[in-house]
This record gives C-alpha cells, structure tokens and sequence, in this order.
C-alpha cells in the first residue's frame, strides 16, 4: 500500500477529527461516537461478507466477545482497561477463528452459513445471560472512574478521537487488505469458490484469515462500546440487534469496499435520528426504517441506479 | 445431574411432544417454502408473530376464540403470503440467493419493529375457561400423568393440517405443480406451469400453515414482538434436522425438538434449556447438514 492508497481514509480521519473544535453539544458528540463504533463493527463484517462473500448473521458473537472479555477482565481481576481492550481483540478473533473453522470446514456456504452464525451468537447469548460469571440478566456494571488511564474521559471529544483513529485503522487495514494477494485470493473466493481453488488459492485458509480479522475488529467495536457505556448485558452484547447493524451498513452503504461500512453507518443512523425529530420516539420506529431501507437498496442497488435513470429518462 | 421418577420423565417427554407437533407445523411451512422456492425464509418467525396478534386481535376486538379464528385467518394470511412473495421477494430477490437472505431478513426487521411501535413489548395473552384445563391420560404403574388440553389439541390439529397438506400436494393439480417446480423448475415451466404463481401459492401456504400454528398456540402461550424468534430458531433446526424441504421430516424434526426442549428444560431448568435446541442446531449444521433422516440436499 502506498500514500496514494491511503490518502482518501486519511483525509477522512482528518475532516472527521475536527469535528470535536465545532462541536461541543453532548448529544451530537454521543451519537458521532455510537455511530462510529457501528461502522467498526460494520467494517469487520464488510471484510468477511463484502470481501470475501460469507454472509455472517451472528457477529454479535464477536461484538460481544470483546465487550464482555473488556468488562470482566476489568471488574473482576482488576486488569487496565487498555489490556482488557486488546485482550477483547485477541478473544474476539480466536472466537472467530474456532467458528470460522467449524463451519468452512464442513463446507457450510451461503444460507448455512448466516443459520450457522446466528445459532452461535444466541448460544453465546443464553449462557451469557444465565451464568453468574458475565453477571447474568443483570449485566455487568464498570465503575466510573474518569482517568485517562482507565480509558475514561471526563469529556467525550478525547474518546470521540479514540474511537475515530481506530475507525480509521480498520479503513487503512481495509485498503491494504484490497491491495494484497489475500485481499484478492478472498475476492476470488467469493466470486467463484471452485474456479478459484482450482487455481490453487487455499478456501479454507483465506477464509479463515478473513473471519479471524473481522471477528477481531468488530471485538473491538465491542470492547470500545464496553467502555464507552461502562455497561454490558448479554441483550445488548450478543443481541441481534448487533449482527444486523454490522451487515446493514455495508450492504447499504456497499459490500465489499473500503468507505461502504462508513457511509452506510452513516446514512442509516441519520435516517434514524431524523425519523425520531419527525414522529416522536416511537419504540422500533428506526428499525422499521432500517428494514424497508434494506429491502429497496436489494430491489434497487445503487451501483445500478445511474443506469435505471437513464433507461427511464430515454423512455 | 438429579434424577426424576420415572412418571415425571414420561409426563415431560408427552408434553414435549404435544408442543413438537405445533413447532412441527411452524417447520413445515418453512420446510415447504425451502423445498419449492429453495429460499430460507428469515421473515418466518415475524410472520408467525403477526399471525399470533391477528390471532390476538380478534379475541380482544371480535371476541373469537382462538380456535375460532382459524377460519378467517387462514384465507387471509394465505393472501398476505401470496402477495408477499409475489410483490416484495419475488421481484427484490431476482432469483439471487444472498439477496432472498437479505431481503427476508429486512422483512422481519420491518413486521417486527412495526408491531413493537403498535403493540409496545408488552407481553398480551388471551383469556379463555379451557386453557389451564387438564386431560388425564392413564399410566398402568402411577398415578395417570396430566396434559394440557390446549396442547392435546394443537397435537391434533397439527396433524390434521399435515394430512390436508399431504393431500393438496398429492392429488390435486396445484399440488402436482408445486410438486413439479420443487423437482425441476425450467422443466415445469416449459410444460406451461407459471412458476411465479406456484411461488407465490407455496408461499401463502406456508404462512396459512403459520396462521393455524398461531391460533393453536395463543391459548396456552403470549405474544410480544419478539415471540416468533423464539420459534424460527427452533423451526430452521427442525428444518435442517428433517432435511431441508422434507415434509415428513419437519413434523418428525418437530416431535424430537419437543422432547428435547422438555426435557433438557426438565434437566437443565429453563434458562439454559434452550441451549439443547442451539446445540443440536450447530451439531447437525456441521456434521449432517443433508439431514438426520437421510433426506439428500
């Protein structure tokens, strides 16, 4: 990768890092940090199901992963909040990796592979929610402790950054990827399995390196939204409600490139707010947004709008 | 691990399967829609839940009983499952299997957060005299062991149903259509079967089949926004157990899905008694994902 790859995420980070000089209102502040913990997320499952084509419907067990491993390795053993972050990582991808190998192993593709996924998050769900150890159905609270070197800021706009640099890594960790031989042995993949092992690239290899990454990523959306919100129980750590967030963003925004997970986080969280200004805070009303969203970018993909334009314009 | 006297045992494996028989009805039109339309339908559970307030709807506003109900909502969702693939999944999908996932999923998404801003999460339920009314069946060694009537007679009509499927798809034409698209589709359109209305027929079966599951279960269960999730993870189990579009499978798939559930529920207590079902999931996933009864993908 040169700067010539690079220069677009890095302009990016620096518009977006201003953002904190012009904006000082909390709300605004909260929902930057939200949404941009969701493109994390987004973009780890953008490598696996944009990149290379396996469609995951659970990575809420690898968000949560991280979330978790973040809060117990803090409240119970005492450990630094920068530790228990990292450590999230490395569970998350090793979570990853054992399920990555499970599945492709047993060649399980396409829908097999989303039921696969999602009955692993619930498993991961139910045991988090029953047994003592995350706390149970009551969660598990981190004392608030406002010190840099907790991890805890006593105002928003340093976590904002925070946050925004690892946004940023995971586009420059995104771009590089598109540039190696794995980003394109994953393309391969995807495109056509067969045609692709025939021509000597590793399946199984490529795609087990491309969901130990993705889980690692979106573990640490969960570790930084851990320790953002100093709260975590099993709904929200491994809740569904995660899963379909990470793989919205990218199949709007688009699948498969380096700026999709962004703009779709983006573009769905705004549509979000501006709908609950409109008709009140109405439980499920972003979702339903989110949903018919979902089905028009399917009906209508935007990569074909320009010409659906001009066929009608024609007309 | 404690151990139950044995009545006990035989009294939560007759449960198990009086409440299998109605997951087997849940499988069976996921199974159906899979085997003809070689979809995975997500919006299933969804589904499910809509019918369960239609369901709730008209005992709270036309006061049916839920037994009742079965009549009206069976045509209804029947026209609801029609217009559903006909309109939204057929055209949105483009015969791409990724975007049927997506596109079922955003569905779901949409059904169940609109009943979450109508109904609120509260959890309803229906009041009716026979709902906590007890059948005892007689056992030769204790004393004879209770069931629920409401699920006695979901047991029945499930298999009721089953047997009017049976029927539908072996002796009528449109069950010899369906039957035709499901075996080799450009062949069946070739010999002049408009594969888009069999689609959507199949499709409207499957979602009346989840019609007749509700009103069976409302009696004796609740609704909330969420409830159908608890069932279709339950269903794609029983689905992938049977062997994906196995008709006979699905209901068998059912009674042993039920048995689990009852008794790792009796083993386990109830928050972790889900786990059995996940774990039998993920199991037959990697290892038979073909099937348990030998049915071929």
């Amino acid at each position: 990768m040169t700067l010539r790859d690079a220069w677009p995420v890095l302009a990016f980070g620096l518009v977006a890092a201003l953002l904190p000089a012009f904006v000082t209102a909390g709300t605004l502040l909260n929902f930057a940090i939200f949404t941009l913990i969701l493109c994390l997320a987004a973009q780890g499952w953008n490598i696996l199901g944009g990149y290379g084509g396996q469609y995951s419907f659970g990575h809420a067990a690898f968000f949560g992963t991280g979330a978790y491993c973040a809060g117990i390795l803090q409240v119970r053993y005492g450990v630094n909040p920068y530790v228990t972050f990292l450590a999230g990582i490395a569970l998350a991808a090793a979570v990853g990796a054992v399920i990555g190998f499970l599945s492709f192993r047993s060649g399980l593709r396409g829908s097999y592979f989303a039921l696969v996924t999602l009955a692993f998050a619930e498993v991961f769900r139910v045991l988090a929610n029953a047994v003592p150890f995350t706390g149970g159905a009551a969660g598990l609270l981190i004392p608030l402790d406002a010190r840099p070197v907790n991890f805890q800021f006593g105002e928003r706009g340093s976590f904002y950054l925070i946050v925004l640099a690892l946004v940023v890594l995971a586009l420059l960790l995104t771009r590089a990827l598109e540039r190696s031989r794995l980003g394109a042995q994953l393309v391969a993949v995807r495109e056509n399995e067969e045609a692709a092992r025939a021509l000597g690239v590793d399946a199984l290899r490529v795609k087990l390196a491309a969901i130990t990454l993705s889980a690692g990523i979106t573990g640490a959306a969960g570790g930084l939204y851990a320790q953002y919100f100093l709260y975590v129980d099993s709904t929200i750590a491994y809740g569904t409600w995660i899963s379909v967030e990470a793989l919205l963003a990218p199949i709007i925004g688009g699948a498969g490139t380096v700026f999709g997970p962004v703009v779709g986080a983006i573009v769905l969280h705004s549509l979000a707010e501006a709908t609950r200004s409109l008709v009140g805070r109405i439980p499920g009303i972003d979702l339903v947004i989110y949903g018919i969203v979902l089905i028009l970018v399917v009906r209508f993909p935007p990569r074909r709008l320009p010409a659906l334009i001009r066929a009608r314009w024609r007309r | 691990m404690n151990s139950f006297p044995p009545e006990i045992v035989l009294e939560a494996v007759a449960n198990g399967l009086l409440t299998g028989a109605v997951y087997g009805l849940v499988a069976l039109g996921l199974t159906l829609v899979y085997g003809v339309l070689h979809i995975i339908n997500f919006a299933h559970g969804a589904l499910l839940t809509l019918a369960m307030y239609a369901a709730w709807v008209a005992w709270a506003a036309f006061g049916l009983d839920p037994y009742v109900a079965i009549i009206p909502l069976v045509p209804i969702f029947f026209a609801a499952g029609y217009a559903v693939q006909r309109l939204v999944i057929g055209p949105a999908s483009r015969g791409d299997d990724q975007n049927i996932l997506l596109v079922t999923l955003g569905l779901s998404i949409v059904l169940e957060n609109a009943m979450l801003a109508i109904f609120r999460s509260d959890t309803l339920s229906v009041q009716v005299d026979y709902a906590m009314e007890v059948v005892e069946a007689p056992l030769f060694f204790s004393a004879p062991m209770l069931l629920s009537f409401p699920r006695l007679v979901g047991f029945g009509v499930a298999f009721l149903v089953a047997g009017v499927l049976f029927v539908l798809l072996t002796m009528t034409d449109t069950g010899r259509a369906i039957r035709a698209v499901a075996k080799e589709r450009t062949g069946a359109a070739l010999s002049g079967i408009d594969v888009a209305h069999i689609y959507a027929v199949t499709f409207g079966i499957g979602t009346a089949c989840l019609a007749v599951a509700a009103c069976l279960l409302l009696p004796s269960f609740y609704v909330n926004p969420r409830v159908g999730n608890a069932f279709v993870l339950v269903a794609f189990t029983i689905v992938v157990m049977g062997g994906m579009g196995s008709v006979p499978g699905a209901l068998l798939g059912g009674l042993v899905i039920g048995v689990v559930e009852s008794l790792s529920g009796l083993y386990l207590g109830d928050s972790l008694g889900q786990l059995g079902i996940f774990v039998i999931f993920i199991l037959v996933l990697l290892f038979r994902p073909t099937g348990l009864f030998g049915a071929r993908a």
